[in-house]
């Protein structure tokens, strides 16, 4: 891997580990109610939009409230978004020469469903389907929405693990709106306005005609591209404005543009775990789920780093063609890559956002070397919990963490407890849940789609161990609410559109309600003091014992899976 | 009923909410975009003699052998900027070793000599890349030269001044933006009409 590569990847990291303990310091205020250099400016909205919603910021909320809320704003977004979708025609900004894809019920439901769970799969090229008001007042709007109600639940499961004997985990509704306006807003404000001095547009006109240097004819798309573009990554959600997504240089224009962005993802799920480590009051516990993440965080990146940057040997094999990198040009693997990101800041890019719930690449994954597309998919399959999605990032890595502490518990012969709470029969079976749905669901999906002719039908490019990552990334990338996906295959077909939303619907709603119930029970329970048998949950020990579970449960679920897709691929290639 | 209670504070949240973040934030920002920053916000569109020739961020075609040739492209018939998107060719794909073989043939024939970079012969991820790689623009010096009657040192001379670096050194990879290095071309040594084609 190239030095300057390493360079960017040590800064990168540099960055967010600065970054951890102030915002998580803001966020921990924010959601404690606690004053912030912004109340002036915010706290009459606030009071407005509870009035307006006729919300009482001062009643919490048991765990069965708080979910019945997030299901009830989650099915209010969808349905809003379906009908903006379905009249996108009858509304402003619509340009029926341009977006010439049908919003037919199937593709209207299935993105519907994918931006109010912050998956963002698109099964559509946004300069080619969505008018101007679908993109802003549709998706921009689901965009915060989503990941502000994501960033609640997380909070809210901080709060079981922080406080004792009591049922309430907080007010949803209050939640959802200090995410909003004290977090996502300002900072995608600002972002945004960075971006266009970058090049990022922000108009709302036709499409330009361009008369090309040597005669031809060049229709550029426009668009008010940069109120999408920042709150895609900040609330961890990825879908583009353009079909080519992060790639495209309308939407990315420079490097210091993609660099920023992959940050506006990180840093606020990193800093949960400072805010988490806060809230408990034991700040060592969430920097050892910080550094926990870095490592793996790190290890995924320099994987794929090397294999992007060693090529593609069937390619190096043709005469005459330099693959070596060199001051000139970064050399590896350019296919479904931009120049001026090269091999380093692309898979910077491929790993941050198969990490974190959050589609926005900017390369071509299904033109990545076998095992440098393995990477993302395995990523995903670890369950997001490498900072992960916007809140989600926090209570799928301490799921993982409750795991390993009753395997340990199970092989030491202690009751196994986290913080203090006791992981008992309930609380086990509700973490097993969780555990389970990954593999049951998005397996049974992929089964299904291989053996059926419909589900075939969607490999149009690629075939054999290829076709079959296709259909596994697909389904992986919904029920992580990535969105992301190996792009050749043929998603917009009802047969697609259907079982994908179920699967992002699964994986959002299947795994935030035994989150939460899971927090109640926490929540209820006394505090148990440490004793000397007590296993120490903020020690290096712990941490390989956290890395351990993580691989074992995430990896091991699928390799049989990996083994038929990447794997046997890179044999292939190699051969 | 628990369940009813949550409705109206649900759909009125959603609809406030969405007003603020899908209406106020983008027509704020847009407002302050046309001060601010007019000219990016519109596209970074180029203009010659009054007419819009292309935009510094979207990578054009160019077949002539005067121009300097940009990557392979998968948008639409190639650099449709309305239908940005890769080849998504996986790696064990034919068509995929098929394409890269098709255009390694072509280049050589061109700019006999030196090994062909390898952005030469991948299509980007947008199909609209604006940058070829500096090994790129040197790889195919010589046949400017040769096609504009200038000296080598002439045209790399302007390579040079149109190759961004890193961005603050250390972001990025060095690059140079087809389209501008071009109408700089044209500027330096315009080529007649017959030559062109």
């Amino acid at each position: 891997m190239s030095f300057w590569s390493l360079l960017q990847y040590a800064l990168f990291l540099l960055v967010v580990a600065i970054l951890v303990k102030p915002v998580g310091g803001y966020l921990a205020r924010v959601f404690n109610g606690e004053k912030t250099f912004l109340d002036p400016a915010l706290r009459p909205v606030e009071r407005l939009i509870y009035k307006l919603a006729r919300v009482d910021p001062e009643q919490e909320m048991d765990w069965k409230r708080y979910a019945i809320s997030l299901v009830c704003s989650g099915l209010a977004g969808t349905l809003l978004l379906y009908g903006i979708l379905r009249l996108q025609y009858l509304l402003p900004w619509s340009f029926p020469s341009y977006h010439t894809t049908p919003l037919t019920p199937d593709l209207a439901m299935n993105t519907a469903v994918s931006f109010s769970t912050t998956t963002t799969w698109q099964a559509y090229g946004g300069e080619s389907t969505m008018s101007y008001f679908s993109q802003m007042v549709g998706l921009a709007a689901q965009n915060f929405l989503a990941g502000a109600s994501g960033l609640a639940v997380g909070v809210a499961f901080i709060r079981g693990l922080a406080r004792d004997e009591t049922k309430e985990l907080g007010n949803f509704w209050v939640d959802l709106v200090r995410a909003s306006l004290w977090v996502l807003l300002p900072i995608s404000m600002v972002g945004s306005l960075f971006l266009i001095s970058q090049g990022v547009p922000m108009n709302f006109s036709r499409y330009v005609e361009a008369a090309t240097l040597e005669g031809g004819r060049q229709v550029i798309a426009q668009g008010p591209v940069a109120g999408l573009e920042l709150i895609k990554n900040l609330g961890t959600n990825g879908g583009g404005f353009f079909n080519a997504n992060g790639a495209h240089p309308y939407a990315n224009p420079t490097p210091l543009t993609n660099f920023l962005g992959m940050l506006a993802i990180v840093v606020l799920p990193a800093a949960l775990t400072n805010t988490f480590g806060r809230m408990i009051k034991r700040p060592r516990q969430g920097w050892l789920l910080f550094w926990v993440m870095a490592f793996l965080f790190t290890t995924g990146l320099l994987f794929t780093g090397w294999a992007e940057q060693s090529g593609n040997p069937l390619m190096a094999r043709q005469p005459n063609v330099a693959i070596e990198t060199s001051g000139e040009q970064s050399g590896g693997n350019m296919e479904g890559k931009e120049v001026r990101f090269g091999i380093g800041q692309s898979v910077l890019t491929a790993v941050t956002t198969s990490n974190t719930s959050t589609g926005s690449y900017n390369s071509m994954h299904d033109s990545y070397t076998p095992l440098g597309g393995m990477i993302p998919l395995a990523n995903m399959l670890l369950g997001e919990i490498v900072f992960g999605g916007l809140g989600g990032g926090i209570y799928s890595i301490i799921m993982i963490a409750l795991v390993g502490l009753f395997l340990a518990g199970i092989m030491i012969g202690r009751s196994p407890e986290y913080l203090g709470k006791l992981i008992g029969t309930s609380e086990i079976k509700l973490i097993t849940l969780y555990t389970l749905a990954g593999p049951v669901v998005l397996m049974s999906l992929t089964a299904v789609a291989v053996v059926t002719k419909l589900g075939l039908a969607g490999l149009t490019v690629n075939r054999g161990p290829h076709g079959f990552t296709e259909i596994f990334y697909a389904y992986a990338s919904s029920f992580t609410n990535n969105g992301q996906n190996f792009a050749s295959l043929n998603a917009n077909a009802p047969f697609y559109n259907v079982t994908t939303a179920i699967a992002m619907m699964v994986g959002r709603f299947g795994l935030a309600i035994p989150a939460l119930g899971l927090a109640g029970l926490f929540a209820v329970q006394r505090r148990r003091p440490a004793t000397l048998g007590t296993l120490p949950t903020d020690t290096v020990s712990f941490g390989v014992l956290l890395v351990g579970t993580a691989i074992i449960v995430g990896g091991l679920s699928y390799f049989a899976a990996l083994a038929l897709g990447p794997i046997v691929e890179h044999f292939l290639v190699i051969a | 009923m628990n369940i009813l209670k949550q409705i109206y504070p649900a759909i009125a949240m959603t609809v406030v909410l969405t007003v603020l973040l899908g209406i106020v934030y983008p027509l704020a920002v847009t407002g302050l975009a046309l001060v601010m920053f007019p000219a990016k916000a519109g596209g970074s569109l180029i203009e010659k003699n009054g007419k819009v020739i292309g935009s510094s961020l979207i990578g054009q075609p160019f077949a002539g052998p005067g121009y300097f040739h940009s990557r392979p492209s998968a948008a639409g018939t190639g650099y449709d900027g309305t239908a940005s998107g890769g080849t998504n060719l996986g790696p064990t794909s034919q068509k995929l070793m098929d394409n890269v073989k098709t255009a390694a043939e072509s280049l050589r024939e061109e700019n006999p000599g030196s090994a062909i970079p390898i952005d030469m012969v991948t299509a980007s991820a947008s199909g609209l890349d604006p940058h070829i790689t500096p090994a790129a623009a040197e790889f195919q010096v010589p046949r400017i030269a040769k096609e504009r009657g200038m000296k080598a040192e002439e045209v790399r001379k302007l390579v040079r001044e149109y190759t961004e670096g890193r961005q603050f050194g250390f972001l990025g990879e060095p690059r140079v933006n087809v389209l501008e290095l071009n109408l700089a071309l044209d500027g330096a040594r315009p080529m007649a009409r017959t030559e062109s084609r």
